[in-house]
């Protein structure tokens, strides 16, 4: 561990203020609580937001995950970990199962997720209505008024053209009944595992400023229309390495004659399932 | 006819600077009632009608409309979610320019649902099938829902715009020279429209215009406005037959008559 | 059997060392001192300082040296080690108008008191690559004394003011604000605007002044007056509760003074656009003030048109540590997000295919 620097590189003070935003954001669950954020060693886009988030709700007794990806060996995520290994000492894991505290970009882990972890994501963009309005101070007061119309004619949009909703990543989900949310960039398969999940789930957005967070046993939304409903992705085929046919598939090209094969963007739990036929 | 007014103004003035908006107008409309601002640009026309629909804040006087719960009731005083609502289910707003009024990135089907979908509406069919009645009704062919209002001709938009605003069948239409900068052929053909869809559904509409054959053909009472100031009020038929004011008798006769 | 790509730890560990062979260069080359970088490169430390908010020479060049000369990550670095120091609290407002001038500029009055210093500028070098700087030890021509810097030089905003031709410049917020600290909300506050604009990309902030002068959203300036030189820096500290002075910094103010024809409750006078920087980075404080202006379009009743005015547009997208890591983060592997996308268009084509009889 490397000395110099505070636990977990921020200062207390700093973290304190992190907590406050947090408790706020937990209260109003999909709320988008302005913070100050930090300027981190790490660029803004690489999960600054996310790390700072870290920072301030772990402890030395926390075991941290950190995938990109669904993975714990993708350079970002190695590198994160490292940080995290490197000011705050914590140990670490590539176990779902074992972790307090698992930072992720872009994924949720394909293990259910269990009481008392917290699952930390990564946020580049936090607004979801950011492409139908630029303006920040009228999405306030769209969100301050429900405003949310706007959102449907997307999806109508992609109905009418393409017979079925488009967006298959990133994709919007009501909080509570209450506030629209972007769940982060993960696909649009991992949105169910948001809905009444057991764990805390807290959302870091450190260029633009933001923390939102869902608390335990909160409802999570996709949203949809009656007569087309939210549904996810589904594949033809198995896992090339596990055989499993639940998770989410990242599709590998094995070479350049068209050739490719599917294995799980999961590593842990891909390992886990192998190991398991193994014994 | 019910007992109130729908909408009520009282001594409604706007100032811009100095310069003088409109000043001291009252007013009541009555439901079913169609009323016509007429008068040359600069009279205060438009003015009047931002101050009407909430669109700009007036310097002085009272805008009051009957709505469902508490009755006539100071818009300006309303919470801006309530306003919002209202903008959205009980009024409607027809700008002279239907790209104003339009979002012009979606197509035609999404642009009448949006007002649909703004209240709650969560079926994707019944969305369509009321978007395409709509369509129907202001008699674009509903084959051309999933276009996009850029391939649309001037007299399409403004019946598409239209269409946008009657889907949730507000009570109040604000019209803002909703024939202007069309072409006289399909000025007449969307007159006509308006005509019959406003009898058939009851509306009432306060419509801004500078063409006193747009006034007589829509309106059953008309208000001649002249540097900010109504000079004169009354019925439609007996305004333009026989007016009184030495301004409304030159505008008459400034035009030809039917 | 197929391995998924492993080695992520390696890898990461092997790049660092690359890095680090090519930030050396040829070793009979001889390395680089801070204080080559601080005394040759002043400019760069000085960019770096200014959009990296901290004064420090010897950090400022450290970050150069350990980015290769890139003034964006050298910036960054700053920044980055900027977030861990602690604060002790805010000086007093620095004393411009008592500056130790070294230059002086008025592109609005021929003469003034004090006179006009040309001091050390590029503003009249004829752009000829000098060869003669290609070989070390080239003799330096001599410095002639002038006499200057010994009449005092009031600011020229303060001789307009004195004839109420110029807009007071407002009272300061008591506690101005921090936007490295509390997240900005809109409209923002001047105090807030000037910050952001101070640690703003110079190329961003450049551009933006240029497209004021062509015709978005005009803004009519003249440059005032821009000064150069050294103040010194006052802090009371609490257990005194009197000033002391802690140190002497070079700043380059810049003061455009703009045309306004005035509105309902104001009669026409000049406005004021404002720029400060670190150092000497002129091109920066004049485009700093020309924004800043601009960005008080709202305040002064005028219509906001063009980009310079937005304030949101402004902003948000001056940072260049935000822009720089946003912009590249697009490195970072998507391969889920596209995995998704993939299916899409494949499921879509799928589906045109089959509506194609």
């Amino acid at each position: 561990m490397s000395t110099g620097y505070n636990f977990a590189y921020l200062d207390e003070q700093t973290k304190r203020m992190l907590r406050r935003a947090l408790l706020k954001a937990v209260a109003i669950p999909g709320y988008q609580v302005p913070f100050g954020s930090r300027e981190m060693p790490l660029p803004y886009g690489w999960g600054t937001g996310g790390i700072q988030v870290t920072a301030a709700v772990i402890g030395a007794d926390d075991i941290l995950k950190v995938i990109d990806q669904g993975a714990d060996d993708t350079t970002n995520a190695v590198s994160i970990r490292r940080f995290f290994a490197r000011t705050a000492g914590v140990a670490t894991t590539e176990k779902t199962r074992e972790a307090t505290v698992i930072q992720t970009r872009h994924r949720i882990p394909e293990t259910p997720l269990s009481e008392g972890q917290i699952m930390v994501y990564q946020v580049p963009i936090p607004e979801p209505l950011r492409w139908l309005e630029p303006r920040e101070t009228e999405t306030r007061k769209m969100h301050a008024l429900a405003d949310y119309g706007a959102m449907h004619v997307k999806l109508y949009e992609d109905i009418a053209r393409y017979g079925h909703i488009a967006t298959t990543y990133d994709y919007p989900v009501l909080v509570n009944d209450r506030y629209l949310m972007r769940p982060s960039p993960i696909p649009k398969f991992d949105n169910p595992k948001m809905d009444n999940s057991p764990a805390l789930q807290l959302f870091g957005a450190g260029r633009e400023k933001r923390i939102y967070a869902v608390p335990p046993y909160t409802s999570v939304k996709s949203l949809d229309f009656e007569d087309h409903p939210f549904e996810i992705q589904r594949w033809d085929q198995a896992c090339a390495l596990c055989g499993a046919t639940e998770s989410f598939l990242d599709e590998v090209v094995t070479d350049d004659a068209g050739g490719r094969m599917y294995v799980c963007s999961d590593s842990d739990y891909c390992g886990e399932r192998r190991d398991e036929v193994e014994q | 006819m019910s007992q109130a007014p729908l909408l009520r103004v009282s001594n409604l003035t706007h100032m811009y600077g100095n310069r003088v908006g409109c000043r001291d107008v009252s007013f009541e409309l009555w439901p079913g009632e169609v009323i016509g601002i007429v008068g040359e640009s600069g009279s205060g026309k438009s003015t009047l009608l931002s101050c009407l629909s909430t669109r700009q804040q007036p310097s002085a006087g009272l805008v009051e409309y009957d709505t469902a719960d508490q009755g006539l009731t100071d818009v300006y005083a309303l919470s801006e979610p309530r306003r919002r609502m209202l903008m959205r289910t009980d009024w409607g707003i027809v700008h002279q320019n239907p790209r104003d009024g339009l979002r012009m990135g979606v197509s035609a089907g999404a642009n009448v649902g949006e007002r649909l979908m703004a209240v709650g509406a969560r079926h994707y069919g019944r969305i369509r099938e009321q978007a395409g009645q709509w369509l129907d009704k202001v008699e674009i062919d509903p084959t051309r829902m999933d276009d996009q209002p850029a391939t649309f001709s001037g007299g399409m938009l403004q019946r598409l715009q239209i269409a946008r605003n009657l889907v949730t069948h507000p009570r109040l239409v604000f019209m803002d020279e909703p024939t202007g900068g069309l072409d006289v052929s399909v000025q007449a053909r969307l007159l006509d429209l308006l005509r019959r869809l406003v009898t058939d559904l009851g509306l009432s509409a306060i419509v801004v215009t500078h063409d006193l054959a747009v006034a007589r053909l829509l309106a059953h009472r008309l208000m001649v406005m002249r540097q900010g100031e109504v000079v004169e009020h009354g019925l439609t038929d007996q305004v333009l037959d026989d007016p009184h004011h030495p301004y409304t008798q030159l505008l008459v006769s400034s035009v030809l008559q039917p | 059997m197929y391995v998924a790509v492993k080695g992520g730890e390696k890898a990461i560990d092997n790049a660092h060392a690359l890095l680090a062979e090519e930030r050396r260069g040829a070793e009979e080359v001889p390395e680089l001192s801070l204080a080559q970088i601080t005394q040759q490169l002043a400019l760069a430390v000085e960019r770096v300082m200014t959009e990296g908010s901290v004064h420090d020479r010897e950090l400022a060049a450290l970050a150069l040296k350990q980015a290769q000369g890139d003034a964006v990550e050298a910036i960054f670095l700053l920044r980055a080690y900027r977030t861990t120091l602690p604060r002790f609290g805010a000086s007093q407002p620095i004393d411009t108008g008592a500056m130790t001038i070294r230059r002086r500029i008025s592109s609005a009055f021929k003469d003034l008191p004090g006179g006009q210093v040309l001091g050390p500028t590029y503003d009249y070098t004829h752009r000829l690559l000098d060869f003669a700087l290609a070989a070390e030890g080239a003799a330096r021509p001599e410095v002639k004394a002038a006499e200057t810097g010994l009449e005092p030089s009031p600011r020229v905003t303060d001789v307009l003011r004195h004839q109420g031709l110029i807009e007071e410049s407002g009272p300061g917020a008591d506690i101005p604000g921090d936007l490295t600290r509390q997240p900005l909300n809109f409209p923002a506050g001047r105090d807030l605007r000037l910050q952001n604009l101070a640690r703003a990309d110079e190329g961003f902030v450049l551009a933006l002044a240029y497209s004021s002068q062509r015709g978005y959203g005009n803004t009519h300036p003249f440059a005032g007056e821009i000064r150069m030189g050294e103040v010194a820096v006052e802090l009371v500290p609490e257990e005194l509760g009197f000033a002391i002075d802690i140190g002497t910094i070079t700043v380059t103010e810049c003061q455009m003074i703009n045309q306004f024809k005035g509105s309902k409750t104001v009669p026409p006078q000049f406005t004021r656009g404002y720029g400060l920087t670190f150092g000497q980075c002129e091109r920066k404080a004049m485009a700093m003030a020309l924004v800043d202006r601009s960005l008080r379009a709202e305040e002064l009743g005028e219509t906001v048109t063009a980009p310079a005015q937005d304030q949101e547009f402004v902003l948000y997208h001056s940072d260049n540590v935000e822009a720089s890591g946003f912009v590249q983060h697009l490195k970072l592997p998507h391969y889920v997000d596209f995995q998704s996308e993939l299916e899409m268009i494949r499921r879509l084509r799928r589906e045109n295919a089959e509506a194609v009889p």
